[in-house]
């Protein structure tokens, strides 16, 4: 019986970029795994959280992890809603609280897609071609917060007819920052501008990422900008072929 | 809605010669460090980061047993300590001391401390002549003006405007070499510290176990503060504290590496108590002035009294992407970029700048550069809790609670969540990949500010539920 993984797909890439979405389960199944998608699934919360509506986040994580709940595996194609779920959860919900052994329950099941890949399925080429000068970008709390750093770089460096190239900016923030995107949008804005120098500086014509919404703050300022440089979720660089 | 917040960063944000300015110090900072941390170099680091974490949550835990013990010390090497609530009683402090010793001019090295406080303010307004002889602070002081960063009060100004500034305050020729800028500021300074009759430093530690002060600088005029002028009076924080000597071997370590990438800073100095009968140098008097000024306050907080672990590197304020585009004068108070996010509004209340929390992308470049592991990210979401709380308690900002009251409400009932979301993305703007606009009523609120700097993504034609479901499974 092939392992069956559940998906969480994230509120962004549900609404936004469904592509990312269906990439991740493409990839997952031609890895033999069996797809399951919780229909209950709505958003992890962090909007709320990182707004300091804290009961809000509350609300919203409960539901999550009820949906959750069955699962053996959660893969997300998300280093930050990952994090919100495996790193925040526990922290929103007091020590007695039923919700937080939950949390806790949860938190070792819930696997950024990269991640998942490296460490549960233990594989790092999954026979995909792509030729294009491509560049990776670090998103924060893959980065910072779950530690994210060699496992994407490692798939993409299998993925034939890429050409893989460092940025001298990899780890630094692309500007997005959820709300502060719209809350602060002129430093937001430089910042995205700060980090598409050094995309340039590369070459690369692609921009990779595993948060669409690094990927949407990114290629909104490299529309406005009229670049001829293209965003991709990691996910859908890995499905093709 | 604009606040003075917002004027002064867009102000900085439209001045292209002071985001140069900015990005060049803060990037050279920067890579400093990272040669200096560099596991080739220290491979010990990580190790000290955890170490002096350790350290600096025991003090902070027992503060009250290491103040007393510090104070004994300096009383038994012949120094005096003076405790001070407020900012207004370090003044009275060091007036008193002033007029009993008939002293007219004070020099000053340079103290984020005593910045906090407007101490050169509160002399000066009391007839008292204070110089800063940090060359960056007397360059800020010539100009009126707050530090820019922690450890580069003058970063925003380039040697350009320091020729003007020298020209227009001390009457010299627009000298826009830097040694020679040096030179005049030394021909000025120097004639202050032999006539001083007080010379007050900030601290970098205070040693509890052997009642010293600990100073490190760069440009020998703290050397020189405390040395030549009959009285030192040194003002610290009271979170200063490190229990032994030998924690200086982890401190040390960490400070001038994350600061600006030095191994050790030109100058370190152990200060502790007045001139011994047999030595040839050093201040009659010695006093320590120990502030409290709000700290009290942090150590209440379980969550946010790791604040008070900071030793003023600046090394988040180089690696912030935020105080990298704002700079140091957008902030509300003297402590600038990620540390003075976290600060101020635990000083001063939430409410001062609400505003100031939410500043941030919560990248978390601050926390991993942070010599001694403060979770700034933590600290801000914690910070982003209390300012909703207290907007609560206000009935403040009512229209964002209801939307996020809704979000919770929608996103807490998958097929409410399902219909709205369906609904959303067909009353959304029409198009394929991104927007340059949208129509007029769309144009408001988040989706304005979106578009003033990006464009937007339409959304999808059919979202990933629908795709899915499509597939048959």
């Amino acid at each position: 019986m092939p392992q069956r993984v559940s998906i969480f797909v994230t509120c962004i890439v549900d609404q936004l970029f469904p592509n990312a979405g269906m990439a991740m389960a493409t990839v997952l199944e031609r890895l033999g795994f069996s797809i399951d998608f919780p229909e209950a699934q709505t958003c992890c919360g962090q909007p709320a959280f990182n707004s300091g509506y804290r009961d809000e986040a509350r609300t919203v994580a409960s539901h999550t992890l009820k949906v959750l709940e069955g699962a053996d595996y959660v893969v997300v194609p998300s280093g930050s809603c990952t994090s919100m779920m495996s790193h925040h959860y526990e922290e929103l919900f007091a020590p007695g609280d039923a919700r937080h052994h939950a949390a806790e329950r949860l938190s070792p099941k819930i696997y950024e897609f990269s991640r998942f890949l490296t460490e549960v399925a233990q594989v790092e080429d999954v026979g995909a071609r792509l030729e294009t000068v491509a560049t990776y970008h670090d998103s924060c709390h893959a980065l910072r917060e779950l530690k994210i750093k060699e496992a994407p770089r490692r798939l993409l460096a299998n993925v034939k007819g890429l050409d893989l190239r460092e940025m001298d900016a990899a780890e630094e923030c692309c500007g997005f920052g959820g709300t502060f995107s719209v809350k602060f949008p002129g430093v937001s804005g430089g910042m995205a501008r700060t980090k598409i120098d050094s995309i340039l500086r590369t070459g690369a014509s692609t921009v990779i990422s595993i948060d669409s919404s690094c990927l949407m703050q990114l290629q909104g300022a490299i529309s406005r900008a009229g670049l001829p440089i293209r965003t991709m979720h990691l996910a859908e660089v890995l499905a093709s072929r | 809605m604009s606040t003075t917040f917002d004027r002064k960063i867009d102000a900085t944000l439209s001045d292209p010669r002071l985001q140069n300015a900015i990005y060049k110090a803060t990037g050279r900072l920067m890579s400093h460090r990272k040669i200096a941390v560099d596991s080739d170099v220290l491979p010990e680091f990580e190790e000290l980061r955890t170490q002096a974490n350790a350290v600096k949550r025991h003090t902070i835990e027992n503060l009250d047993w290491y103040l007393e013990q510090f104070e004994r010390n300096v009383l038994a090497h012949g120094g005096h300590v003076h405790w001070a609530r407020t900012g207004t009683d370090v003044a009275d402090v060091i007036l008193g001391l002033a007029k009993s010793r008939n002293a007219s001019l004070i020099v000053k090295s340079k103290s984020m401390t005593t910045e906090e406080i407007d101490l050169n303010e509160r002399l000066e307004h009391h007839g008292l002549e204070s110089v800063e002889t940090d060359l960056g602070e007397y360059i800020i002081q010539l100009k009126h003006e707050r530090p820019y960063h922690i450890v580069a009060p003058a970063l925003h100004l380039t040697r350009y405007d320091v020729a003007n500034v020298f020209e227009k305050k001390l009457g010299v020729e627009n000298e826009t070499e830097i040694e020679n800028q040096t030179m005049i500021a030394r021909r000025v300074l120097r004639d202050k510290f032999l006539r001083a009759d007080i010379g007050i430093s900030g601290a970098n530690f205070l040693i509890a176990d052997s009642g010293a002060v600990a100073l490190v600088e760069n440009e020998g005029n703290a050397r020189l503060t405390t040395s030549a002028p009959k009285v030192h009076i040194a003002v610290a924080g009271i979170e200063k504290l490190i229990p032994r000597a030998q924690d200086l071997a982890t401190f040390l370590k960490l400070l001038g590496r994350s600061g600006t990438g030095q191994p050790l800073t030109v100058y370190t100095s152990f200060l502790s108590g007045p001139r011994r009968e047999d030595e040839v140098d050093g201040p009659e008097e010695f006093h320590v002035i120990l502030l409290d000024s709000g700290r009290t306050k942090l150590l209440a907080d379980p969550d946010k009294r790791q604040s008070l672990y900071c030793i003023r590197c600046g090394a988040c304020l180089n690696h912030c992407p935020v105080y990298r585009k704002i700079g140091g004068h957008s902030f509300p108070w003297v402590y600038s970029g990620p540390i003075g996010a976290i600060i101020t509004p635990q000083f001063h209340g939430v409410e001062s700048e609400p505003g100031l929390p939410f500043a941030s992308s919560l990248c978390g470049a601050c926390a991993e550069v942070c010599p001694v592991k403060i979770d700034i990210p933590k600290i801000l979401l914690e910070l982003r809790a209390d300012v909703k709380a207290s907007e609560k308690r206000h009935a403040v900002n009512e229209a964002e609670r209801a939307v996020f009251r809704t979000f919770a409400y929608v996103a807490s009932r998958p097929k409410l969540w399902q219909r709205a979301t369906k609904l959303a993305a067909r009353l959304g703007p029409r198009g394929q990949g991104y927007l340059k606009k949208v129509p007029g009523f769309m144009n408001v609120g988040p989706v304005r500010a979106w578009l003033s700097q990006r464009d937007l993504p339409a959304p999808a034609e059919k979202s990933f539920r629908e795709m899915w479901k499509e597939r048959g499974r």
